[in-house]
C-alpha cells in the first residue's frame, strides 16, 4: 500500500464500503474474521452491489456472497494478472484518472528487462547477493541515487510502510508519454508483463474456468468509472505469502487503473487482525521503524542526522519534512538533552544492521544468542510458524518475561509442552527463568487502539485492575524509572542515552498508575511553550516542537483528546467526523483528492465526495480533503520547488515524491517494480509461467531445523495447506479458547477435506486425521465438506486441505497447533511468513504418542 | 392482545453469516452455562438444537448437491450449492401449548405477548417438555427447572431489545413489534423470492397451527431443511376443556391430580 | 373469537385462564434488567479483531456487570460478534492470573513473587545482559549502540500509549529486535 500510494494505512473506511457497486473480496474471510465490519458489505449487497468471494474454501463470506470463485492457494497474482490483462486488452481502464493521476504515461529506463525476457527474472539480479540492483527499473532520464541497489535491499520493508519517499523524482522532471504508446512507458510495460496472463493460462494456474475469471474481470469494469465504484477487501490471505506485498501491489494495480482510489466506494480495505495491529504500526513495536513510519537508522551510512536525513527525506511531497518530524521526535525522547550541538540525541539511537524480525530473532535465540526475551499480549508458541522451533527457541534464553492475561503457551512450555511431552525437552535441563505477570484488561485500564481504518478511539478504565495485574503502561513506566534509578551513577557511555531519556509522566491512586492521556498528549506533540500542537505542519527543526509521532499530531489539539470523540453516528453524516480521529488530519478517505477530476470537479454526481470550491477557492467535501486546502487545481510547481509546492494541483498522492499513484514501482521494493506470479515456497505445482519457480528473493532459512519440502515433483507431501481463522476464536486462543461460551461453540481442532481427498485417503467425518511436513506431525479431527473444491491443476486433480491455527495445549478448549506444521520462509519485503499455502500429507487415523 | 402490541422477532435467513453471536450474547445475558465441548462434526454447528441452557442456536445446512442459483447462492460454483445459516429461537406461539400444561403458573403470557417460564414459580415438573411441537422448551441440567427464550422479558420492561437481536452484526435477527415486522417480512419476501423461487415466511400465518409465531422466519428452503416442523401444532388442542379447567382452578394440589390422573401427555 | 371450545385460542384473548398478569409472579413484575442498576456506564472499545467495534461497560460497585455494543458508534452500531459478546467474560475469566509466577532456572514448578521483586529482578537481568552483550562499534567501526542479547515481541493488542512506551524505552536501552504481529 504504501509503495503504491504513498501510506501504509487502508485507502478507505469500512462503512464506506457500503457505497461500493462491487466488491471483491479475496485474501479475506470477512463474514467469519470482521463480522461487524461485514455489516457494510451486506449493505451494499442490499443495495444492489454485486459481491465476489475469491477463496480456496467455501467459507461464511462466500455463503452470503453474491458470486463465489474457489482458487488454488497461492495463485492469487495469477488471477489479478488475468484482470490486469482482461482490462488492458478490453482498454476497460479509466483513462482520463489513469493518465492524470497515475505513473503509467512515465517512460521507464530503456535498459530495464522484464520477467518476460529473463524467464522469470526482472534485470538487475545479482546472484551472489541474492538481490536486485534496481537501477534499470527507474524512470527514464532521472538522476538514480547512488546508493539506489543498496537501497532497495535494506529500506525496502520501511519504503513498502511508508512509500515512495526517498525517491528524488518529481513528476513533473519525469518524460512521460500521455497518448500510453511508448513502448517503454509504464502502460505498455505492464501490458507487456501480463500479456501472457490470458484467462486460459490463469485459469490453469488458479484451477478455475477461463469464463469465471472473465465474469470477475467484467464484473470489476463494468463498476468502475465516473459513474460507478468497486473496492477491494483483503487480510492476511494476500500478506503471508512470500510474495506477499506484491498481492497488495497487483490490487493497487488494478485499483489505480479503474480509476477506483480516492473515491466512495472505491479504495483497498486491508483488514487487520487485531484491535490495533494498524497502531503497532504506526506507533510501531517493529524493529526497523520509528514512530511515523520514520525508519530505523542503519549501522554505517547514518552515523549522523544528517546523512540520515539526506538518504530517506524526499526533496519533494510531504516526506520532505522528515527532518522535522525526525527531531520533534527526538525531542519527545530525549526532551531537553536533545540540543542542536549533539544532533538532538540522534547518536544515541541504536543502529540495525539486516533483519531483526521476528523469525531471525528467534532463530537467533535458538543459537543461543539472544539471552532476554519479553513477550507480551502475544503468544508465539502457538501463534507462529513453526511452533516446536519457536518453543525450542523459548528454552534456550536466559530470562523470559510473559505479560498476558492467562498462563500462555509460551509461558508454560517449560513444563507440559509438547515437547516435554515427546521427551524431546526435559524441565529439569531447560534454565530459562521465566517470570510471568499478570496483566490487566483492556477494561482496567484506559489508552487508545488504532482500528483497521486508521482510527484512534479511546477505551477509558471502567474497573480497577486486580492483585498484580498491571497495565502494560504502568509496567513499562516502572521498568524504565527502575532501570535509571539503578544506572543514575553509571559512567558507562552505552547509558548515556536511558539516562537522557525523557520519563516522567503523571501518575496517579496508591499504584502510581501513569495517565495515559499524558502520554498521548506527548505523541500528539507541543510547541516551544508546551502547548498541544493541532497539525503536523507545525512541527520544527530547530528543536522547538517535540512530537512523539507525526502522523498523529492532531489527536489532542487544543489540549482536548480526539480520540475520545464519541458524538453518536445517528447525530452526524455517514462519514461521522466526530467519532475518534483518523490519522492524518482526522481524514477517512485517503488521497480523496483523486474523488474529483484534474479541474476539480467531482467525477460524477453519484460519486461526489471532495471537491474545488471556486468561490471559495479551497477544497470542501463531506471529508478532510487530502490536499493543501488552497491549491487550486491548476497550480503548476515552479521546477525548483520543494516538499509539498513541488507537487501539481492535479497530483492527489501527496506522499509520493512525484504525486502520482505508482502502477510501476521504480524502488521501495526488493523483488520487482511490477507482481509477477510466482509459486510458494511449498507448491505441488511447477510454476506455468517460468523456470524461476519461487520469489527468487524470498527469505530462506536453510538449517537442519527448519527443513522444507520437496518440490512439486515430490509425493510425500501431496497436498496444499492452508490455515485460518474461525469466528469464534481470536488467534492462538488466548483470550477465547479460555472462555466457556466461545468453546462450546468451536471445541475442537479440526481440519477440513473434500469428500474426494477423505476418499483417497480413508478419512471419515468426525474422526481423527494426522498431518505431516516434514516440521511436524500433527492430529486434527476431521470435517469432510463439498466446500473443500478439488481443483484441476493442467492434467492434475489438487486438493486443499484447510486448518485454523487457534489450538494449543492450554484452555478449556485444547488441540494441536497448526502452525507447527509450518516451515519458515519469508516474504522479502516485509518478513512476514508464508501461512496460506505450504505442502502436507494427510493420514487417517491420530498421531503417535511417542 | 393484537399484532400491533405483541413484540416478536423476525429471524431473516437471508442475512445471517452463521456468526453465532446470538448464541452468546443470549448466553451471558442470560447468565447460562456452556453445554459441553465436543466436536459433533455437523458442519460449525457444535451446539447442536436450543436447550434449556441454548436459547438462540444457528443451524448450519451445507447444500452442494443442488442447481446453480441466485442472491446467497455462489453462481460459479461447479456444482451450485449453499450454506444456509439460521438462528433458531423459542416461537413464542399465538397458542403456546407448554403455557397450557403449565399446571403451576411458572409459564405465563406477559404483556408484550411473550411466553415466559418464572424461575421462582416453576417446580420441574417437565409437563411442558413435551408439549412444545418444536422441542424447545428444556428443563435445565443445572438448575432442574423448565427454560427457554424469554425474549429477554427483563429488557424488554426496560424499552431495550433482546440481547441477540441487539449483537446482530448483520440484523438477521430483527425485533419489534409483530404487525410491522410481518410486514416487513412480507415485503421482504417479495424481494427475495424474485432471485429464489424457495423463500417462504415459517411462522408468519395465523391460520397455521400454532396460531403464527411470535418469533418466525425468512426461510429459502423448507422448514424441515433447517430441523424445522413442516407444520407444526398446537399439541393442546385436542384435550378437553375440563382439563384446562382444572389445571387452572389452583395450585399445585390440582396439578398433581392431573398429573395422576391424565398421565404423562403426548408430545404429538 | 370461532374456536371458544379451544383453550389454547384464548391465551392472547383477555385473560380467562390466568395464562397472563393474573399468573405473573411478584418476581415478573418487578423484574428489571440488571445493567438498570449499573452505577455508571464506562465506554469503551472492543480488545479483540481490528473493525474497533464500540463497547458500553456497566459497572456496579465498581465491578463490571455487563459489556454490550454501543448503538452511538458509526462503525458498530451497537452490535458485537461472537467474541465481542463474550468480552466481559474474557476480563473476568476465572483463568485469569491475578499474581505474579516465577519459575527459577532448571526449576520444576512456579513459585510467588512479589510485583515489586519481580519488575528490580526483570531490570536487573536488563542491564546485566545489556552490559555482556553491548555492541558499541561494528567491526568495520561502524555506530551500532546496541544489545543483541534482548528482544521484545507484542504490541498488536496494546494500546498506542504502551507501544509508545515501550519504543522509546527499549530504543533508549539500545534494545533493537523489537516485533509484535503485525510482521505475523
Amino acid at each position: 500500500m504504501g509503495t503504491s500510494f504513498g501510506r501504509g494505512g487502508a485507502t478507505t473506511f469500512q462503512q464506506d464500503l457500503q457505497n461500493a457497486d462491487c466488491i471483491l473480496i479475496m485474501g479475506s474471510n470477512m463474514a467469519e474474521n470482521h463480522p461487524v465490519g461485514f455489516q457494510w458489505v451486506m449493505e451494499a449487497r442490499e443495495r444492489g452491489a454485486t459481491i465476489i468471494h475469491v477463496d480456496p474454501r467455501f467459507t461464511r463470506t462466500s455463503a452470503v456472497c453474491n458470486f463465489y470463485l474457489p482458487i488454488r492457494a497461492g495463485s492469487d497474482i495469477a488471477f489479478l494478472g488475468g484482470i490486469i490483462h482482461y482490462i488492458l486488452e478490453n482498454r476497460r481502464e479509466f483513462t482520463e484518472y489513469v493518465v492524470n493521476y497515475t505513473n503509467a504515461p512515465v517512460i521507464i529506463d530503456e535498459r530495464f528487462q522484464d520477467t518476460e525476457d529473463l524467464d522469470g527474472f526482472f534485470s538487475g539480479w545479482d546472484a551472489e547477493q541474492n538481490a536486485y540492483d534496481i537501477q534499470s527499473w527507474q524512470y527514464k532520464d532521472m538522476p538514480v541515487h547512488a546508493a539506489a541497489g543498496h537501497r532497495a535491499r535494506d529500506t525496502a520493508a520501511v519504503s513498502e510502510a511508508t512509500g515512495g519517499h526517498g525517491h528524488p523524482i518529481a513528476h513533473h522532471d519525469a518524460v512521460c508519454d500521455e497518448t500510453l504508446q511508448d513502448p517503454n512507458c509504464v502502460f505498455q510495460l505492464l501490458r507487456k508483463h501480463f500479456q501472457r496472463y490470458t484467462p486460459e493460462t490463469v485459469s490453469q494456474i488458479c484451477g478455475i474456468t477461463p469464463a469465471a475469471l472473465e465474469r470477475v474481470a467484467k464484473l470489476l469494469c463494468d463498476n468502475s468509472g465516473r459513474e460507478r465504484t468497486a473496492a477491494f477487501v483483503y487480510s492476511v490471505g494476500w500478506t503471508q505469502h512470500t510474495v506477499g506485498v506484491q498481492y497488495i501491489r497487483a490490487a493497487a494495480i488494478i485499483q489505480l487503473l479503474l480509476g477506483n482510489i480516492g473515491r466512495p466506494g472505491g479504495g483497498i480495505m486491508a483488514l487487520r487482525g487485531h484491535t490495533s495491529i494498524q497502531g503497532s504500526t504506526d506507533i510501531p513495536t517493529l524493529y526497523d521503524l520509528l514512530p511515523g513510519y520514520i525508519p530505523m537508522p542503519q549501522a554505517g551510512p547514518h552515523d549522523d542526522l544528517q546523512t540520515f536525513l539526506d538518504h530517506h527525506a524526499s526533496k519533494t511531497g510531504f516526506w520532505a519534512h522528515m527532518d522535522a518530524y525526525t527531531v520533534s521526535l527526538l525531542k519527545a525522547y530525549f526532551g531537553d538533552a536533545a540540543t542542536p550541538e549533539n544532533q538532538f540525541g540522534f547518536g544515541w539511537l541504536p543502529r540495525i544492521t539486516g533483519d531483526h524480525s521476528h523469525y531471525q530473532t528467534m532463530l537467533d535465540m535458538l543459537d543461543g544468542k539472544v539471552n532476554g526475551f519479553f513477550c507480551v499480549g502475544e503468544n508465539p508458541a502457538v501463534g507462529s510458524a513453526h511452533g516446536g522451533l519457536q518453543r525450542r527457541a523459548l528454552a534456550k534464553l536466559d530470562w523470559l518475561v510473559v505479560r498476558d492475561l492467562v498462563e500462555i503457551e509460551s509461558a508454560s512450555f517449560w513444563y507440559d509442552g509438547p515437547e516435554i511431552e515427546s521427551g524431546r525437552l526435559k524441565s529439569e535441563e531447560i534454565k530459562t527463568e521465566v517470570f510471568f505477570l499478570p496483566a490487566a484488561a483492556h477494561t482496567e485500564k484506559e489508552g487508545s487502539f488504532t482500528n483497521t481504518q486508521r482510527l484512534l478511539q479511546w477505551h477509558h478504565q471502567a474497573a480497577k485492575p486486580c492483585g498484580d495485574c498491571q497495565s502494560d503502561l504502568d509496567f513499562y513506566y516502572h521498568l524504565g524509572k527502575c532501570i535509571q534509578e539503578k544506572l543514575r551513577d553509571s559512567t558507562e557511555p552505552r547509558d548515556r542515552a536511558i539516562k537522557a531519556l525523557a520519563w516522567e509522566y503523571a501518575t496517579h491512586g496508591e499504584r502510581a498508575e501513569v495517565d495515559a492521556q499524558a502520554v498521548l498528549a506527548e505523541i500528539n506533540g507541543t510547541d516551544a511553550n508546551g502547548r498541544p500542537l493541532s497539525s503536523y505542519t507545525q512541527l520544527q527543526v530547530d528543536g522547538s516542537t517535540a512530537c512523539g509521532c507525526w502522523i498523529y499530531c492532531g489527536v489532542f489539539a487544543d489540549g482536548i483528546n480526539r480520540a475520545a470523540s464519541r458524538t453518536p453516528g445517528i447525530d452526524q453524516h455517514w462519514v461521522a467526523p466526530d467519532w475518534g480521529w483518523a490519522w492524518p488530519a482526522n481524514r477517512r478517505i485517503l488521497y480523496n483528492r483523486a474523488s474529483a477530476d484534474p479541474d476539480g470537479r467531482p467525477w460524477s454526481e453519484r460519486k461526489k465526495y471532495v471537491w474545488w470550491d471556486k468561490q471559495k477557492s479551497e477544497w470542501t467535501g463531506y471529508d478532510s480533503p487530502d490536499f493543501e486546502l488552497r491549491k487550486n487545481p491548476h497550480y503548476e510547481p515552479p521546477r525548483d520547488a520543494r516538499a509539498e509546492a513541488a507537487l501539481g494541483g492535479a497530483e492527489p498522492f501527496i506522499m509520493q515524491a512525484d504525486g502520482i499513484g505508482w502502477i510501476w514501482a521504480p524502488g521501495g521494493l526488493r523483488d520487482g517494480p511490477l507482481p509477477t506470479h510466482y509459486e510458494p515456497q511449498e507448491s505441488p505445482v511447477a510454476n506455468m509461467l517460468y523456470a524461476q519457480g519461487s520469489n527468487p528473493v524470498r527469505q530462506e532459512f536453510e538449517r537442519l531445523e527448519n527443513p522444507y519440502n520437496a518440490p512439486a515433483t515430490s509425493d510425500d507431501f501431496p497436498y496444499i495447506i492452508t490455515t485460518y481463522r474461525l469466528t469464534e476464536h481470536h488467534t492462538a486462543g488466548g483470550m477465547t479458547r479460555t472462555l466457556p461460551h466461545l468453546s462450546e461453540l468451536q471445541p475442537e481442532f479440526f481440519c477440513e477435506v473434500s469428500p474426494e481427498l477423505a476418499a483417497e485417503r480413508g478419512l471419515h467425518n468426525g474422526g481423527w486425521a494426522t498431518l505431516v511436513t516434514s516440521r511436524a506431525a500433527i492430529e486434527a479431527r476431521v470435517l469432510v465438506t463439498k466446500r473443500m473444491t478439488p481443483l484441476r491443476i493442467g492434467n492434475r486433480t489438487i486438493h486443499q486441505v484447510g486448518i485454523p491455527y487457534h489450538w494449543g495445549y492450554k484452555g478449556i478448549s485444547v488441540g494441536d497447533s497448526g502452525n507447527d506444521l509450518l516451515p519458515i520462509a519469508l516474504d522479502p519485503n516485509v518478513h512476514i511468513q508464508e501461512s496460506k499455502a505450504a505442502t502436507c500429507d494427510i493420514r487417517s487415523g491420530r498421531r503417535s504418542r511417542a | 392482545m393484537t399484532l400491533e402490541t405483541r413484540m416478536g422477532f423476525f429471524t431473516d435467513t437471508t442475512l445471517c453469516i452463521g456468526c453465532k453471536a446470538c448464541e452468546v450474547a443470549c448466553k451471558e445475558w442470560n447468565q447460562l452455562p456452556a453445554d459441553g465441548y465436543e466436536l459433533s462434526g455437523q458442519s460449525y454447528d457444535n451446539t447442536g438444537a436450543l436447550s434449556g441452557t441454548t436459547w438462540r442456536h444457528v443451524a448450519f445446512v451445507e447444500q452442494f448437491d443442488g442447481e446453480a442459483h441466485d442472491l446467497i447462492a455462489p453462481i460459479s460454483f461447479e456444482d451450485g450449492g449453499r450454506w444456509l445459516m439460521s438462528s433458531d429461537v423459542c416461537k413464542h406461539c399465538t397458542h403456546a401449548a407448554c403455557l397450557d400444561v403449565c399446571p403451576t403458573g411458572a409459564l405465563f403470557r406477559t404483556e408484550f405477548g411473550t411466553v415466559v417460564v418464572q424461575d421462582d414459580i416453576c417446580n420441574g415438573c417437565g409437563y411442558c417438555v413435551p408439549a412444545c411441537p418444536f422441542g424447545v422448551i428444556d428443563r435445565r441440567p443445572d438448575t432442574g427447572r423448565a427454560a427457554k427464550c424469554t425474549l429477554c422479558y427483563d429488557r424488554l420492561k426496560d424499552g431495550q431489545k433482546p440481547a441477540c437481536a441487539k449483537a446482530c452484526p448483520t440484523e438477521s435477527i430483527q425485533f419489534g413489534n409483530l404487525s410491522e415486522l410481518r410486514e416487513r417480512a412480507q415485503k421482504r419476501l417479495e424481494k427475495v423470492g424474485t432471485i429464489d423461487a424457495r423463500a417462504q415466511l415459517y411462522g408468519a400465518d395465523t391460520n397455521d397451527g400454532v396460531g403464527g409465531f411470535g418469533a418466525f422466519f425468512l426461510l429459502t428452503d423448507d422448514p424441515e431443511v433447517y430441523g424445522l416442523p413442516p407444520s407444526p401444532r398446537v399439541t393442546t388442542r385436542d384435550l378437553p376443556g375440563m382439563w384446562k379447567s382444572a389445571a387452572l382452578a389452583g395450585a399445585a394440589l390440582a396439578a398433581a391430580i392431573v398429573l395422576c390422573t391424565v398421565g404423562a401427555p403426548n408430545g404429538e | 373469537m370461532k374456536h371458544s371450545g379451544w383453550p389454547a385460542l384464548r391465551q392472547l384473548d383477555g385473560d380467562p385462564f390466568a395464562l397472563g398478569k393474573a399468573a405473573q409472579s411478584a418476581r415478573s413484575e418487578e423484574l428489571e434488567p440488571r445493567t438498570k442498576s449499573a452505577d455508571r456506564i464506562v465506554k469503551s472499545i472492543c480488545p479483540y479483531c481490528a473493525v474497533g467495534c464500540g463497547q458500553n461497560v456497566y459497572v456496579k460497585d465498581e465491578r463490571i456487570i455487563q459489556i454490550e455494543g454501543d448503538p452511538d458508534s458509526p462503525i458498530s452500531r451497537g452490535r458485537l460478534c461472537p467474541k465481542g459478546s463474550a468480552t466481559r467474560e474474557l476480563v473476568q475469566s476465572p483463568r485469569r492470573e491475578y499474581r505474579v509466577k516465577y519459575r527459577r532456572p532448571y526449576g520444576s514448578s512456579w513459585e510467588e513473587l512479589p510485583l515489586e521483586r519481580a519488575i528490580d529482578m526483570i531490570a536487573d537481568r536488563v542491564i546485566a545482559t545489556r552490559a555482556q552483550t553491548w555492541e558499541d562499534r561494528s567491526a568495520d567501526g561502524a555506530m551500532l549502540n546496541r544489545t543483541m542479547g534482548i528482544a521484545s515481541l507484542g504490541g498488536a493488542t496494546l494500546d498506542n500509549e504502551e507501544n509508545y512506551l515501550m519504543k522509546k524505552l527499549y530504543t533508549a536501552l539500545g534494545i533493537v529486535q523489537v516485533e509484535n504481529q503485525a510482521r505475523i
